[in-house]
């Protein structure tokens, strides 16, 4: 540990917080909006069909795209800030 | 130059490359061989990843799949990216820490049971033979139709190449390899959609010109809406299955996804913890071109294919295409028996409906209709799209290197990690542990072309079609190796018996609810109930069991690690030293 005194379980801890509400918003994108949520969606129409048919083809997919650089970049952060980053 | 001419120079020339990549990049040790020695950077990481994961489903059947769906297929686009995000954040930092390797010797080590190993290198080779073999019949069917030899001279070719670069090269060779096969792929996918995207909606970019609006104004999906409908068709964005078995479907392609071992082996290349978390983003980057090209490319296709049928107007008893007046492509994918025609009323012309819509029957028959007369195969619809759209010759040579190219560059994927699994798990663990670097390097390169035969030879006689093989093989990795890896890092408490009940009930359930539908090892006939959603249990069809699987593993390996004794202390503390980046060297066996 470089000079702090925050221990392996609240690396951990933060690690699954952060993974905990990127899966969220996984399957709200996917699940969700694509498939479950997508009557909700009816009303709001784009290029010819609603916004679900959307979220199912192409919006879910760039949701995952933006999710993992999040965790990615934050989980860096995160290694640093608990001192057990890969020198 | 003539079409022939022009296709093998393009085959040629991208083999010729590969080839010469693998020349450079051959592996001398054991490391270079199974992990291309720890030193691939994270984007370059990414692309390989990107084309070792992207086979001939997804560039040759995926777009035809939801050509001929509409919105319900889009569960293949969902469930082959969204398994990354599992990847990048439970599985593929904690295992490149880990630092070995292979996957069954993360299970081995973490459940400290030889056992648990074995179990695993049998979940390995049972999902990757399944899954090359799909990967070799694409190979034969492509040179079959492009370089007119037959489909088993086709395969024979196609091994022989694979067999010269992934041998000689290892993960080192197949790396750098693969990285040329994306770029072929992903031109090849490209090109003919932005081509066709300009043509009917003046949009270059495929993904929005999905949603862009047809000459005259109407949106492209409204115009495919209707008419889809005109021809009995359900409306292709109109959501018609059962919902439940939709989202299980899409489940077990994404935790599939995440447990197949040739995918995971990947992240054990890269230099350090954090580029393992970067390279899944990248390699989602570079599937995700394609993946989002993929649906303009299914929703184009299938107008550009009505239009062609019913030049006069979709569903006009005048509008349909007189059967001598057909264009070339047809009579060419005709002599494949992909596309068949059947004049059933006798007037010289091709009516193409939906002839099992009761509600759309009574119309039929008063234009004199005696049910549909064209059938056509879902998996050429990518290879013909070119062809239909009338795209320049040079354009479908491209396609047909690219089909060549995503279809190699999985199967030498699949072969490393079998090869692996034998030379290094069964072979160096169990049968010879004093096994020499040279001995276990030429034990991994006899194993892989062992493979390469034996897949060949599963390839010219293929128990199914290619989509049936491959979802037992998502369905296998979903119920097997995603939950035991998962349980393996973020729960101490799991003990080997746990995860070898767990592995065995996963394996066991979802193998045997495929085969009782699609056939006792897919031998035709021996299945006990049809495959129709009416005979489904809960209507949960055969490819969506993974998921119920993986459920079915983790609740057995909880309830029986909870019956019998933790894991001794050392394993626990290597649960937490796997959790921490720091201190992570470069692969190494053991």
């Amino acid at each position: 540990m470089s000079g702090n005194t925050s221990s392996p379980d609240d690396y951990w801890k933060a690690n699954l917080r952060l993974v905990r509400l990127c899966l969220i918003i996984w399957a709200l994108a996917s699940f969700g909006l694509g498939i479950l949520l997508r009557p909700l969606l009816s009303g709001i129409a784009i290029g010819g069909t609603d916004l679900g048919f959307w979220f199912a083809q192409q919006g879910s997919i760039l949701v995952f795209l933006v999710l993992i650089f999040f965790y990615a970049v934050r989980m860096n952060a995160i290694d640093r800030k608990f001192g057990v980053d890969e020198q | 130059m003539g079409q022939q001419a022009l296709t093998y120079l393009v085959v040629g020339a991208t083999f010729a490359l590969y080839l010469g990549i693998a020349f450079w990049a051959r592996a001398g040790s054991t490391g270079e061989f199974y992990t291309a020695g720890g030193g691939v950077p994270p984007v370059t990481n990414g692309m390989a990843t990107a084309a070792d994961w992207m086979s001939a489903a997804s560039f040759i059947s995926m777009a035809g799949l939801i050509a001929f769906v509409g919105y319900d297929n889009s569960t293949y686009l969902m469930g082959w990216t969204g398994g990354y995000v599992l990847l990048a954040m439970l599985l593929a930092p904690y295992l490149r820490k880990f630092g070995k390797f292979t996957v069954p010797e993360f299970i081995g080590d973490r459940f400290y049971s030889q056992t648990a190993r074995l179990v695993g290198v049998i979940c390995l080779i049972v999902i990757s033979v399944t899954y090359v073999i799909g990967q070799m019949t694409g190979v034969g069917v492509t040179f079959a139709r492009f370089l007119q030899v037959s489909t088993t001279t086709g395969l024979f070719i196609g091994s022989a190449v694979v067999f010269f670069y992934a041998v000689l090269g290892g993960m080192k060779g197949i790396t750098y390899t693969q990285v040329a096969q994306y770029v072929v792929l992903i031109t090849a996918y490209t090109i003919p959609a932005i081509f066709i995207s300009l043509q009917l909606t003046g949009n270059p970019v495929p993904p929005l010109g999905l949603f862009a609006d047809t000459e005259g104004g109407v949106p492209l999906l409204q115009r495919l809406d209707q008419v889809v409908t005109d021809l009995g068709f359900g409306a292709y964005t109109a959501h018609r299955d059962n919902t439940f078995n939709m989202a299980l479907f899409t489940m077990s392609l994404m935790i599939g996804t995440a447990g197949l071992p040739h995918v995971i082996i990947r992240f054990f290349t890269v230099p350090k913890v954090s580029d393992a978390r970067w390279s899944a983003g990248w390699a989602l980057v570079f599937i995700a071109l394609l993946y989002l090209t993929a649906p303009a490319v299914g929703a184009m296709a299938r107008l550009n294919l009505i239009d062609t049928v019913w030049p006069g107007g979709a569903g006009q008893p005048a509008g349909a295409l007189v059967y001598e007046q057909r264009p070339d492509w047809m009579r060419t994918w005709e002599q494949t028996g992909l596309i068949r025609f059947q004049d059933r009323n006798n007037d010289g012309r091709i009516q193409y409906y939906n002839d099992r819509n009761p509600a759309f029957a009574d119309q039929a028959r008063q234009n004199g209709w005696q049910g549909n007369e064209l059938t056509v195969n879902a998996d050429i619809l990518v290879l013909a799209n070119p062809e239909i759209a009338n795209l320049p010759a040079w354009v479908i040579a491209l396609v047909a290197a690219g089909g060549l190219a995503a279809a190699l560059s999985t199967a030498a994927g699949l072969l490393l990690a079998i090869s692996s699994a034998i030379s290094h798990d069964l072979i160096k663990s169990a049968l010879k542990p004093d096994i020499s670097e040279r001995g276990e390097l030429l034990a991994a390169r006899i194993s892989m072309a062992a493979a390469i035969v034996f897949a060949t030879y599963l390839g010219l006689n293929p128990p199914g079609f290619a989509a049936q093989t491959v979802a037992l093989a998502f369905g296998l990795a979903a119920a097997t190796i995603f939950p035991v890896l998962m349980m393996g890092i973020f729960s101490k408490r799991i003990n080997s018996t746990g995860a070898i009940a767990g592995m065995l009930a996963g394996l066991l359930f979802t193998t045997i609810y495929i085969f009782v539908y699609k056939g006792w090892f897919f031998i035709p006939g021996t299945n006990q109930f049809p495959d129709t959603a009416a005979y489904w249990v809960f209507g949960i069809s055969p490819t969506s069991v993974g998921t119920i699987g993986a459920l079915l593993n983790f609740g057995v390996a909880f309830a029986v690690s909870r019956a019998t004794q933790p894991p001794p202390v050392e394993i626990q503390e290597m649960v937490e030293s796997i959790r921490i980046p720091r201190g992570a060297g470069t692969a190494v066996g053991h």
